[in-house]
């Protein structure tokens, strides 16, 4: 199966309104979780990673009217129109539109609202995308909870290996919604403080919102260093739908069927970008699946301490960071890991530095039972 | 290698079909959680956990235990579903029980593809998944994703097709797809069987 070239790419959150400002600031390990009033919780407030609506409406003036789109639509029709303006022959007659996102504009669910009701389904989010920009064929939606941006990647790989497209901007994104919000409450998995993933004193998610778009393609760009999606594979745990096996039963399948198909052995990966949510349940699977794989060695972190859990976002915003990690030979702090607290040591990044990298891991998984891996691999000129 | 529609389930409309004929059906209510729980009475599916689900998890339930009857299903069995509605319904129970108090068994169903990890549960199915959601059914696409995992990423299988439930409509179309049976597996087919159940039953 023909590799995926991994293009431009924009990420829209709390740290910024570009990669490169979202780069700078987890280069200094700035964290997007803030504290935010919310009547859910006993204290009146919780740690979240939330866009400042006045900033977002001010960089959206410049491409369009804030009134006419909800929030969710102007980051990701943002984060669209910046990887398009970056490249402007593409032509979207020929490029396929794959969207993520497991909740959409879901807060339209409320009474008050001034836009259509319809507008609460995905496939219109879709739209209004496609339309902004007059993208020909017909969006393509995955909603599969918390993998839904690496699956959207992983997706667009499959379609443009057969031949359907050649190229596909993929975008994702979820808003820190009151239906999010209180959902993860109920299920007391927001934690008090900001989420400290794979750290013993870890108790619980943040939430986060986020937009990120990529450029996508079959065709190897000329004159420059790429990172290409080799391997792409999904497990289910058929365990628990709200809770991951716990022995880690569907991420070892998805990771031992990316590699396979990528090619390389696990002991040639360079670093792993975990999920790393923050949960006691989560981050010890994690830790049993890598224990399992013999991948305990490899260097790994989690990003949800920057930006927090931005559902169906998450996964592709990470594999995007994953990607400059990649080109610049950079890896990140873990941020907020403070002592070993899983079963099995991990080999966590306590500091921002330079190594030389080639493949990287990505992994997912989320409700449902889903999990998910992508191999990644850094090409030099002419390697 | 040629991959054919091994068989097929249609749940619309207080009918089952499968392969095109009818199995079930009932009279006694509208309601859909009313229907599914007489039908899962009457196909002696005996699965506690059934009860639990929302309206869409039971579709799916229901849907698969009629489609796998006769095939032995191998746990590398991937499943490619869609819809239009995602897990609307689901979410606007969610939505009512905000202004109250918040039940983690309710929101836990707020994700369209629960329902594949539900009949992922039920049949032991480690393999692929993935939601698309479509304003319609979308024969392209489902059978293009369909053949690229069978061709691609060593499945011996898929389940592919329709599962939509919007208030008091449901509509389902599943197709077990492997290189057994005598329907080809292509685009036209899909659609053929898709909407000739959806004119006999509107007939």
């Amino acid at each position: 199966m023909k590799d995926l070239y991994l293009l431009d790419d924009v990420i829209i959150s709390p740290l910024g309104f570009s990669t490169e400002e979202n780069l700078a600031s987890v280069r200094k390990g700035i964290s997007g979780l803030e504290l935010h009033k919310n009547h859910r919780f006993s204290n009146g407030e919780f740690y979240a990673g939330i866009i400042d609506n006045t900033l977002l409406q001010q960089a959206f003036l410049k491409i369009g009217n804030p009134d006419k789109f909800t929030k969710l639509e102007q980051m990701m029709l943002l984060a669209v129109h910046k990887v398009i303006a970056t490249n402007p022959g593409l032509d979207l007659n020929e490029t396929a539109l794959i969207l993520s996102s497991t909740k959409g504009n879901i807060d339209l669910l409320e009474e008050k609202t001034s836009f259509p009701k319809n507008r609460v389904f995905l496939t219109e989010l879709a739209k209004v995308i496609q339309d902004f920009f007059g993208f020909k064929n017909e969006p393509i939606v995955v909603s599969n909870a918390c993998v839904s941006g690496g699956l959207a990647l992983a997706v667009a790989k499959r379609f443009i290996a057969a031949g359907n497209y050649e190229q596909a901007i993929v975008v994702g994104g979820d808003l820190v919604s009151d239906f999010v919000v209180s959902g993860f409450n109920s299920f007391q998995a927001i934690s008090a403080t900001p989420c400290a993933p794979f750290s013993k004193d870890r108790s619980g998610i943040s939430l986060g919102e986020a937009a990120a778009a990529i450029l996508v393609s079959s065709r190897k760009p000329k004159n420059s260093q790429v990172v290409s999606l080799i391997g792409e594979a999904t497990a289910n745990d058929a365990n628990h739908i709200s809770g991951p096996s716990r022995t880690g039963e569907g991420l070892v399948i998805s990771i031992e069927k990316a590699l396979r198909k990528s090619g390389i052995s696990g002991n040639e990966l360079s670093y792993i970008s975990a999920h790393g949510t923050g949960t006691m349940y989560n981050d010890e699977m994690e830790a049993v699946a890598l224990s399992r794989l013999n991948l305990t060695s490899i260097l790994v972190n989690s990003f949800k301490g920057y930006y927090g859990h931005t559902l169906g976002a998450s996964a592709l915003l990470e594999s995007i960071l994953t990607k400059h990690s990649l080109l610049k030979n950079e890896l990140f702090i873990s941020l907020n890991f403070r002592e070993a607290g899983v079963s099995i040591p991990l080999n966590i990044i306590t500091e921002t530095r330079k190594e030389t990298l080639r493949y990287a891991l990505k992994t997912a998984s989320g409700f449902g039972g889903c999990n998910l891996a992508l191999v990644f691999k850094k090409e030099e000129n002419g390697v | 290698m040629e991959y054919k529609i091994t068989g097929f389930v249609h749940i619309r409309d207080q009918h089952i079909f499968l392969d095109g004929r009818e199995i079930f059906s009932s009279n006694v209510s509208k309601d859909p959680g009313d229907f599914l729980k007489q039908a899962y009475s009457e196909l002696q599916i005996s699965y506690p956990k059934f009860h639990k689900m929302d309206v869409l998890c039971k579709l799916g339930i229901v849907g698969t235990e009629v489609l796998f009857r006769n095939h032995q299903i191998s746990p590398d069995t991937a499943l490619v579903f869609s819809n239009a509605s995602s897990s609307l319904e689901t979410d606007k129970d969610h939505r009512k029980e905000m202004n109250g108090i918040v039940s983690p068994s309710i929101f836990v169903y707020t994700l369209p593809n629960i329902v594949l990890g539900e009949i992922s549960i039920k049949h032991k199915l480690q393999s692929e998944n993935v939601f698309f959601v479509s304003e319609k059914f979308n024969a392209a696409l489902i059978k293009d994703y369909t053949t690229v995992l069978l061709e691609n990423s060593n499945v011996p299988a898929v389940v592919c097709g329709w599962i939509e439930w919007k208030n008091a409509e449901y509509d389902v179309f599943l197709c077990l797809v492997s290189p057994e049976g005598k329907i080809n597996f292509n685009r036209e087919n899909l659609e053929e069987l898709y909407y000739f159940q959806n004119e006999r039953s509107a007939n």
